[in-house]
């Protein structure tokens, strides 16, 4: 469905990715790891076209979205993404409804008068009820974030990028996360992208892992095969180990 | 030296590409997709209605004081005060109305728009407007430039007639000027081609400040400390640039008879 091909992105001087190779299938999940910096969400952003990559060829569905110019066209490819951003990213003006179903009227061509019903069907997905009239203000962090994907889930996109979203949220709360995006790809059978630091989420929701590493992907493997990988880099990052090839890099 | 005067001539080019940029991304939007109408009538309301009270104040003084300055100079020079309603009108009308009106613009609304503005782009929410199918210059650019190319006029216009009362009340309480002679003074004098000359200058300064606002809200970056840093910039370049451009109006106004 997707498939990365050498991509490249710099931010000036510096390297983000150096020829990233992945290749995401139909209806599976491909958790990304890494630690910071490494280009984790620049690689995402890089997919759904919020940053221009500077090499390399990004084919979903065979047909290469690197070279989209046009912000119409730019607008039509991101129908079929759902981008769920590290912080909810909930636009603060509007009420909790109206957020969910901002992207109904710009992606879709949903009647005004089904706003209200969607709004309720998708926060009802997300394990929400009767919040619609609230602002972002008043809802905590996890609510944010279901929130977000309620909104993100309402446009029924083919793809969701999920950029750590069970960072800095309890363990409760990051189990309810890790069992909506299990069951949103059961129920729903979309493909998705998820950046994590959190390995027990990885491990748990992934088909399979991938680590970045100095703009380069270390090790994709299925995630039975990556928990048992000896790549140093790989175990050292699941193990959570201080010393290791990695921090050694730090230290030179 | 020549180094630092090369990176800021290389910065001051640079932002002047990105607003140049964003002015024409603002006519694609215009003509490519319907405007947004609501936020354009909720962003109007907003900028007029927190500037008023201190447009109009700000006004009124200038007004009072202008009256005060003038009575008591022509008091000195001419023996008593002539004119003072053609000198406050004038002054109001052609350049204090339009200016002050912009300078108070800038500090409220303008601040205002870039602070939020900036907070949206710190907190992914303008990348969030990407993702779900719609620019920022559509819906959040367009409808503030067109708010404030609304409101300043209008505000500008009552700010005018604030001034002219202020005048109105010194000259005919402190300065013992009749009532009919101070209006007369302004209807005898002053002329469609001044209001013209007023209001001119008072759309280029609103396209100017909503520019200069919303620029520097979607080039924010750090933080809660870069929204602070460009909402700070943006009061700054707002009330440097209204002074710059109101010269060159003026002499060109002028110029061509208006």
């Amino acid at each position: 469905m997707i498939e990365i091909i050498d991509l490249k992105k710099n931010f000036g001087p510096k390297h983000i990715l150096r020829g990233v190779n992945l290749k995401i299938e139909e209806g599976k999940t491909l958790a990304v790891i890494g630690g910071s910096g490494t280009g984790k969400s620049t690689l995402i952003k890089c997919i759904i076209r919020l940053l221009e990559p500077d090499g390399g060829k990004i084919l979903f569905n065979g047909q290469d979205i690197t070279h989209i110019k046009s912000q119409i066209a730019l607008a039509k490819l991101r129908r079929s993404f759902g981008y769920l951003f590290q912080e909810g990213a909930l636009f603060d003006s509007l009420s909790v409804g109206e957020n969910v179903v901002f992207g109904l009227k710009y992606l879709t061509d949903t009647p005004k008068s089904e706003y209200a019903k969607i709004a309720k069907e998708k926060l009802a997905l997300v394990g929400l009820k009767d919040i619609e009239h609230l602002r972002p203000s008043e809802l905590s962090g996890g609510m944010k974030k279901r929130v977000s994907l309620a909104r993100v889930l309402a446009t029924e996109p083919k793809v969701i990028l999920y950029d750590e979203p069970t960072s800095g949220l309890d363990p409760i709360m990051s189990q309810i996360i890790n069992e909506l995006i299990i069951d949103l790809k059961n129920k729903l059978g979309v493909s998705s992208i998820v950046i994590t630091h959190d390995m027990k989420s990885a491990f748990e929701i992934s088909d399979t892992m991938a680590m970045l590493y100095e703009g380069k992907v270390q090790l994709c493997a299925p995630t039975p095969e990556f928990k048992k990988s000896q790549n140093p880099y790989v175990k050292q990052f699941v193990e959570g180990l201080s010393k290791g090839p990695i921090q050694m890099q730090i230290r030179n | 030296m020549f180094k630092e005067l090369g990176r800021l001539l290389i910065r001051f080019f640079t932002q002047l590409g990105q607003a140049s940029s964003m002015v024409y991304s603002c006519v694609f939007w215009l003509f490519k997709s319907p405007l947004e109408f609501s936020q354009t009538m909720q962003q109007t309301t907003k900028i007029g209605v927190e500037s008023l009270v201190v447009a109009t104040l700000t006004s009124l003084f200038t007004g009072m004081v202008l009256a005060l300055q003038a009575g008591t100079t022509m008091r000195n020079i001419l023996s008593e005060p002539l004119y003072i309603g053609t000198l406050v009108g004038f002054s109001l009308v052609r350049e204090l109305g339009p200016v002050l009106t912009a300078f108070v613009v800038a500090g409220r609304a303008g601040a205002a728009v870039t602070a939020e503005i900036g907070t949206m782009q710190v907190t992914e929410q303008i990348d969030a407007l990407h993702t779900l199918g719609t620019d920022p210059i559509r819906y959040l650019v367009i409808p503030r430039l067109i708010a404030f190319m609304i409101a300043i006029p209008v505000l500008t216009l009552c700010a005018n007639f604030s001034g002219m009362f202020g005048g109105f009340l010194v000259s005919v309480n402190s300065l013992g000027v009749a009532s009919n002679v101070y209006i007369s003074d302004i209807t005898t004098f002053i002329g469609v081609d001044d209001l013209m000359h007023g209001f001119i200058k008072s759309c280029f300064f609103a396209f100017m400040i909503g520019v200069v606002c919303c620029y520097k809200g979607l080039w924010t970056r750090g933080g809660a400390e870069g929204v602070g840093k460009s909402t700070t910039q943006a009061v700054v370049s707002s009330m440097v640039l209204i002074l710059v451009l109101d010269y060159f109006l003026t002499a060109i106004l002028n110029s061509i008879g208006l």
